[in-house]
């Protein structure tokens, strides 16, 4: 649906984008996740048609974003990161217009019950909510029912329960078979919603994947669990499968890493039966995006 | 992908496609007219003002408006003032806070091509002026309006005004900020009222200003009106004149330099 390769985009001296690859499949949830200032807004823009490559290529439904724009627009939805309407606009009415420049629109009435607008449809735009003015902009970039939506930072902004509102329609147009591509600085939205997730920084992508690819590759999860102190950690290791680690962090605390599956779990409780040691508060942590981000640019994802 | 004959296609099922253009052309058309007519500091500007002007003038004895009844004077003046509200002053803040507003940006990304929306702003303005010319005519014909000459002249004027103004209007929209775009707009708005034989017939000014005065869209337009309407001239090609140039460089400026975001 989307393809980009060696995307470069500068403004001015300062490189936004640097060489970035980005594909997305037909039919599935894509998330560019980033700190602020990575280059995820520069990305999805040109994605759009808004920004024109410095070099590298963009293809979207297989067409060129700027030279073949008039073709791509009806097909695509675009929901910008802010404004976009008219402020003197009510909500319902700005988006019965946007559903007037397609041909066979959603339902205007159902759309905002759906987002939980209706009380404010008649409400002018400059008077609404910042979150539901993400949400009249989400309506505004679904309502043509289009093959394909970007969606930049759709939630930034929003209470958590309109979070969830948001999530769920997302989840609604995958399964009605809607590709979507979103920004999104929140690694719980990507873990919730993206199939397939790209992280970014400083303008490239420096690690993509499912979440659990991402997950599980480059930062292997952890068992804790606590017992007596001293325990013989080369004893242990010798049970465990190769490339685990253990150690005692402080005096009866202990940490093993590796691949932490069913099977590892019960080796270390067996180990313990043997040792005649009773483990104590065992749990098992896994990876976080945050955590496979942090490992791969030493820096915190929040902005 | 579902399928149409698939019994679960949801709502959300892709079924993407522009409207026709006409209908699209249409929507934004009245969408923008809506917009405009709900506006009250537009109001002000298009409406409220050219009203006030023509009756105070026209029943208070303040300005020396040469021999005749002082409607005659005035009404092809407010006329020009009218044209100029909607075309300029007002599209020129509408449209400068579209932009930054991110409105136009955002219907760059809809199916409504730029010529389209151009085109629709257009008729808007159009529409406006025909509402507002009717307006003022009824008013005018109460306080006494004997209009004359070539209603095709009157035409034409009008049709060259809004091209000029536009333009002027647009290339403001497209390059200053938009507060600048208002600030710059209204100054424009009061100078020319005053400086552009809207009110004050130009005789009032010194020769030399007279004739630098006399090339601004706002007094070919003016006068041109008040030519044909008043003294039932036929064609006036140097105003006409003069409206084309403004046009062909003010339109020809905006579309190059307008920036959409």
């Amino acid at each position: 649906m989307v393809q980009v390769r060696g995307l470069v985009k500068r403004y001015g001296a300062r490189t936004a984008v640097n060489g970035l690859d980005l594909t997305v499949r037909a039919g599935t949830v894509s998330a560019v996740l980033g700190p602020n200032g990575a280059g995820k807004t520069t990305t999805i823009e040109t994605c759009e048609g808004y920004r024109r490559p410095d070099a590298g290529t963009v293809r979207v439904l297989g067409l060129d974003p700027v030279k073949d724009a008039a073709r791509l627009r009806p097909r695509t939805g675009v929901m910008l990161q802010s404004g976009g309407v008219y402020s003197g606009a009510r909500a319902e009415e700005m988006l019965r217009h946007m559903a007037a420049l397609h041909a066979n629109p959603l339902d205007v009435t159902e759309l905002i019950e759906r987002l939980g607008l209706g009380g404010c449809g008649r409400t002018a735009y400059r008077r609404l909510s910042g979150g539901q003015q993400q949400r009249l902009s989400l309506a505004m970039a679904v309502v043509g029912r289009p093959e394909l939506v970007f969606l930049d930072e759709p939630t930034a902004g929003l209470d958590p329960q309109a979070r969830r509102s948001t999530w769920d329609l997302v989840r609604e147009l995958r399964a009605d078979g809607v590709t979507t591509v979103l920004t999104t600085h929140f690694m719980d939205e990507a873990e919730e919603l993206a199939d397939d997730v790209a992280i970014v920084d400083a303008g490239q992508v420096v690690a993509h994947g499912t979440v659990e690819e991402l997950c599980r590759g480059g930062a292997e999860n952890t068992l804790r669990f606590t017992g007596r102190p001293g325990l013989d950690l080369g004893s242990l290791l010798k049970a465990l499968p190769d490339g685990s680690v253990a150690a005692e962090l402080v005096p009866g605390a202990y940490r093993i890493g590796g691949t932490i599956d069913p099977q590892l779990l019960a080796t270390v409780t067996t180990w313990c039966a043997q040792h005649g040691v009773m483990p104590e508060r065992i749990s098992v942590e896994r990876h976080t995006l945050e955590d496979v981000f942090l490992e791969l640019t030493g820096k915190e994802l929040r902005p | 992908m579902t399928t149409g004959t698939d019994t679960g296609a949801g709502r959300y099922s892709p079924a993407p496609g522009a409207a026709p253009l006409p209908r699209m052309i249409a929507a934004q058309t009245a969408f923008e007219t809506r917009m405009l007519l709900r506006n009250g500091e537009q109001l002000l500007l298009t409406v409220i003002i050219p009203s006030l002007l023509l009756v105070l003038f026209s029943t208070v004895d303040i300005i020396d408006t040469g021999s005749g009844a002082s409607v005659d004077f005035l009404a092809p003046g407010v006329l020009a003032l009218a044209v100029m509200s909607t075309a300029f002053t007002g599209q020129a803040i509408a449209t400068g806070f579209e932009r930054r507003y991110g409105v136009l940006k955002r219907l760059g990304a809809s199916p409504l091509p730029r010529w389209a929306l151009m085109t629709a702003k257009t008729l808007s303005v159009l529409v406006t002026e025909a509402l507002q010319i009717v307006l003022l005519t009824v008013i005018a014909l109460a306080l006494g309006w004997s209009p004359e000459g070539n209603p095709l002249a009157v035409l034409l004027l009008l049709v060259l005004g809004t091209a000029a103004f536009s333009g002027l209007g647009l290339l403001m929209a497209g390059t200053l900020k938009a507060e600048a775009t208002l600030a710059a707009a209204n100054l424009v708005f009061v100078l020319l009222l005053v400086g552009g034989g809207v009110i004050v017939p130009l005789e009032k000014f010194p020769d030399v200003a007279q004739t630098l005065l006399g090339l601004l869209p706002i007094s070919a337009l003016s006068e041109g009106l008040r030519e044909v309407l008043r003294h039932g001239a036929g064609m006036p090609w140097d105003d006409l004149g003069v409206l084309a140039v403004w046009a062909v460089l003010g339109l020809g400026a905006a579309a190059r330099l307008f920036r959409w975001e």
